[in-house]
């Protein structure tokens, strides 16, 4: 699969491909979008990338264990969790600041803690069996 | 509730928890003499229960606690009457000797720290046994001391004796002690009560229940093993591979006790029946008899005192079981009585083994010159064992004999079963407290002698405890035996006994005790050989039994196995499904709720017959694919179409979703093929390709009947409507899909991604799993291993 055009447009791809994943995960809450769906395109640019030049690139350029990502992921969601117990309301419940950055009103959110770890987790876990097959596959 | 100083009550039956947290700590800094300081734990916890002791004299039941679970009302509370306040008084009081006398024992043993931990973790379940009101904390706890116990038992860890009778008695206790938590739930259910204070006020509820019978079995299912009741005694003597400490405090003096305790506890409400009152002597009466015979057979010291402490939780049960306010009193005071000798009588063995250096009583003998101190403890515990004034267990013989006597046949016959085995239990304690220090004198350790006052202190302590019970006898029964009485028989008792012995039957009954158990004493050789001789002729016990029983289980887990997982994914695949298309089809059927069959719709535009045409033409292209690869690529165009037909009708998330996740499957389907080796095309015979299609025509078809059925329900749209309505207000999105998945629901997807997560992990390991050809795969075979 290796072949010469494959291999010189994957990066461009890829990086696209992720660029997007995250234009996905932050537009999710209003418009169609969120992180399992952004994580699924972004785990998807590096099997491509993979696929194309090889895992050690792919593995090069994510710096961290995919597994480690993903397990940031799901400590970034409970911990979006878990700061609500310490606001004094139940676990889980949404709570937001407004932040006006240059006249516009930036709104974070434990939600979207929430959200970013749930793309954390879905792009380590497909990430780390695509490349592991693939190392496999190339070995 | 009384507010009586609950939470220091609550502080004090933390306390032994955090001590043991310390111990090994302290341990470390002071050496064996740790003891000292960690004895003052149990012994203030003594001090704050003996408070209670002028209340509880006068009639009151102390109750207190704090809200668990109040949803499912259950709480954290503690009932302090005459019943659990002895126990909680034994407890602290023969805890905190106990302590004391392992700082002797184990002097300089590597892992004192941990023992003084486990021990005192041991004495906070026990505690927190006797004194629980609710069901659940009664029954936490109980499951607690079946685990000290465990960790007890097996702390010489080394030696495979120890971890066989710590697993078994381990087995045995916690086996029962499922039979207690359904007993307590049946309890619970037929009642509508979850505290023991107000059970014991709800009379006949129990004895009237339709339930009465499972609940009966179900509780003494959890006392029998406990408190090691023929034929599931075998696991207490087994339980002598602990050190002497814990046979004294665990397997004498307290937690066997506690199957005798719940039957007390339960008494005003489960007992008074003829049930009861058949079967709790007939059962207790065999493992008196039992445990006695047993005993003689013996020459460990340790292994006699085990089998008579069977025969001693025999004894409270018959008792228990038999119904008569006297008998009640009997066993409140011949609890009592064993807990003190017994207990002196396992540190007097303890002793002697440790400085005589063999508690065999063949093998040691006229010691008393050299170990004075222990002697006279050994002896004076021994009379109370014998039933012999001035000491307390003259009285619990005394009202025994008072308890059963009746000329009827039933009574007859258990006032003859407990003349036997008070006899033989006679004999015993003599044979331990007399046979090592009368005598030529031999031992095969050097220097015999008292040893360190840790050592001595605890049956010392005991056996005065003994004799000053006895000739203070009014108030004994004041702050210790009436309450106690009152509780167990769920009226007003006061009990008078004293050491002045009164000319009557139960005195006369006492003198054929004990002029048989003279008799016996002076024959005790030829009994034990007679009683070897029986058992070798017998040559099966519940002993092997166990193992037996053990083995049988591991044998037919492992035949389960072999056909449940034969480790062929096709078999589990085709199970699977199989289940999947009956699951659906058949309560389908069965309640004749298959769907109306659709009305084509009149219009169907260009494209949206152009996508499902796509749809079917991938499908068939599957069915005809010559090679995997083009098979799962095809697969995926018919993934595509759906998707695009998602989008059609207004559902972008969840079409964006298909999208990814086919194009996913589709690479990673495609890199197992290759990763697997898998012969390109397929293989299977006609037959075979023939099931699989049924299989697969079933499942469709089952699920295209579901989806139908579910869309030609009337729709409920509380829930959307409630999405759709708050999504933006209090969930600040317009998405409503992703707000669901990260707000309204955020829980669930919590719980998925962890899912994802640890899927990831196991196919990840499952990927990086080389075979090496050298070493075979573990079949686990019993068989194989047995072999090894």
């Amino acid at each position: 699969m290796r072949t010469l055009i494959f291999r010189t447009v994957a990066p461009y791809l890829s990086s696209l491909m992720v660029l997007f994943s995250v234009f996905v995960l932050l537009r999710g809450h209003n418009e169609p979008g969120g992180g399992f769906i952004g994580g699924l395109i972004a785990a998807s640019a590096f099997a491509i990338y993979g696929i194309a030049c090889g895992v050690s690139p792919v593995r090069r350029a994510l710096f961290f264990h995919p597994m480690a990502i993903a397990g940031s992921g799901l400590m970034m969601a409970s911990i979006a969790g878990l700061v609500s117990i310490l606001a004094g309301v139940p676990f889980m419940t949404g709570l937001w600041v407004y932040i006006p950055i240059f006249g516009e009103e930036l709104a974070l959110s434990t939600v979207l803690l929430f959200d970013v770890g749930v793309y954390f987790v879905v792009v380590g876990a497909i990430t780390s069996i695509a490349l592991a097959l693939e190392e496999r596959a190339t070995d | 509730m009384n507010a009586y100083m609950p939470s220091t009550t609550f502080f004090v039956l933390l306390s032994p928890f955090i001590a043991a947290l310390f111990a090994p700590a302290l341990t470390r800094l002071f050496k064996h003499n740790a003891a000292w300081l960690l004895a003052i734990v149990p012994a203030a916890i003594f001090w704050h229960f003996s408070t209670f002791l002028p209340d509880v004299a006068n009639g009151e039941v102390v109750t207190g606690g704090y809200q668990w679970i109040p949803a499912f009302r259950v709480n954290f509370s503690w009932l302090i009457d005459g019943l659990s306040l002895t126990f909680a008084l034994l407890i602290s009081g023969i805890g905190a000797l106990i302590v004391l006398y392992s700082g002797g024992y184990l002097k300089s043993h590597p892992h004192l720290g941990r023992f003084f931990s486990f021990i005192l973790m041991f004495m906070g379940s026990m505690l927190g046994l006797v004194t629980s009101d609710s069901f659940l904390m009664f029954f936490v706890f109980w499951e607690l001391t079946s685990i000290t116990s465990f960790l007890l038992i097996g702390f010489d860890h080394k030696r495979e004796a120890s971890r066989r009778a710590a697993l078994q008695a381990l087995v045995v206790t916690g086996g029962g002690g499922l039979f207690l938590l359904a007993g307590l739930l049946l309890i619970w259910n037929v009642t509508g009560i979850s505290e023991m204070s107000l059970l014991l006020r709800s009379h006949t509820a129990l004895a009237d229940s339709p339930f009465y019978i499972a609940i009966f079995v179900l509780v003494l299912g959890g006392a029998f093993t406990k408190s090691a009741q023929f034929p599931l005694h075998f696991w207490l003597p087994n339980a002598m591979e602990a050190p002497t400490p814990v046979s004294a405090y665990l397997h004498s003096a307290t937690m066997v006790k506690a199957g005798v305790y719940l039957l007390m506890r339960l008494n005003p409400v489960l007992g008074d029946t003829v049930a009861w009152e058949t079967v709790l002597p007939i059962f207790g009466g065999t493992t008196l008899i039992v445990g006695t015979l047993l005993a003689i057979r013996q020459t460990d010291m340790k292994l006699m005192l085990a089998y008579t402490t069977v025969s001693s939780l025999g004894l409270l049960v018959m008792l228990t079981g038999f119904g008569s306010e006297k008998a009640v009193e009997a066993a409140v005071l011949y609890l009592v009585a064993h807990s003190m000798f017994k207990g002196a009588l396992f540190m007097v063995a303890g002793a002697i083994d440790h400085e005589a250096g063999s508690r065999d009583i063949t093998k040691v003998g006229g010691l008393m010159a050299s170990m004075p101190i222990i002697f006279a403890a050994a002896f004076a515990s021994a009379f109370s064992m014998a039933g012999l004034p001035p000491f307390f267990g003259f009285l619990a013989k005394e009202e025994i004999y008072a308890g059963l006597w009746h000329v009827e046949a039933w009574p007859l016959l258990l006032t003859l079963v407990a003349i036997v085995g008070n006899g033989l239990m006679f004999v015993i304690g003599f044979a331990v407290a007399l046979k090592p220090f009368l005598g030529e004198k031999k031992a095969p350790g050097d220097h015999p002698h008292d040893g360190p006052v840790l050592l001595w202190l605890g049956p010392a302590v005991l056996a005065i405890c003994s004799l000053v019970t006895a000739l203070f006898s009014e108030l004994t029964h004041h702050y210790i035996s009436s309450p106690m009485s009152t509780a167990v028989e769920g009226e007003a008792v006061s009990v008078h006994i004293s050491i002045i012995p009164h000319i009557g039957m139960p005195l006369y009954l006492s003198l054929v005790t004990i002029a048989f158990g003279v008799v016996a004493y002076r024959n005790v050789d030829r009994l034990r050989a007679a009683m070897t001789r029986l058992l070798d002729a017998i040559g099966w016990g519940p002993d092997q039994g166990f193992d037996q029983f053990i083995r049988g289980t591991v044998r037919l887990s492992f035949r389960v196995t072999q056909v449940v997982q034969p480790g062929r994914l096709e078999i589990y695949m085709k199970a699977t499904f199989i289940l999947l298309a009956i699951a659906v089809m058949v309560p389908m059927i069965v309640f004749d709720e298959l769907p109306a069959m659709p009305k084509m719709p009149e219009y169907l535009s260009l494209y949206e017959t152009a996508i499902m045409a796509i749809a079917a033409v991938g499908l068939l292209s599957v069915l005809y694919a010559k090679d995997r690869l083009t098979a799962i690529v095809s697969l995926g165009i018919q993934g595509f179409a759906v998707a695009l037909i998602f989008m059609l009708f207004g559902a972008p998330d969840l079409s964006f979703t298909q999208f990814m996740v086919e194009t996913l499957s589709v690479v990673i389907l495609a890199l197992v093929m290759t990763r697997l080796k898998l012969t390109p095309t397929d293989h299977r015979s006609v037959g075979k390709t023939a099931i699989d299609l049924i299989i697969s025509v079933v499942c469709a078809t089952a699920f295209v009947l579901l989806l139908l059925s579910v869309t030609q329900l009337p729709f409920d749209a509380s829930l959307s409507d409630f999405f759709t309505r708050y999504s933006l207000s209090i969930a600040h999105g317009a998405n409503i899909v992703n707000v669901i998945l990260v707000d309204f629901r955020g829980t669930d997807t919590w719980g998925e991604i962890a899912v994802v997560m640890v899927a990831g992990l196991a196919i990840l390991s499952l990927i990086r799993i080389r075979l090496r050809p050298a070493v075979p795969i573990a079949t686990n075979d019993p068989s194989e291993e047995e072999r090894r």
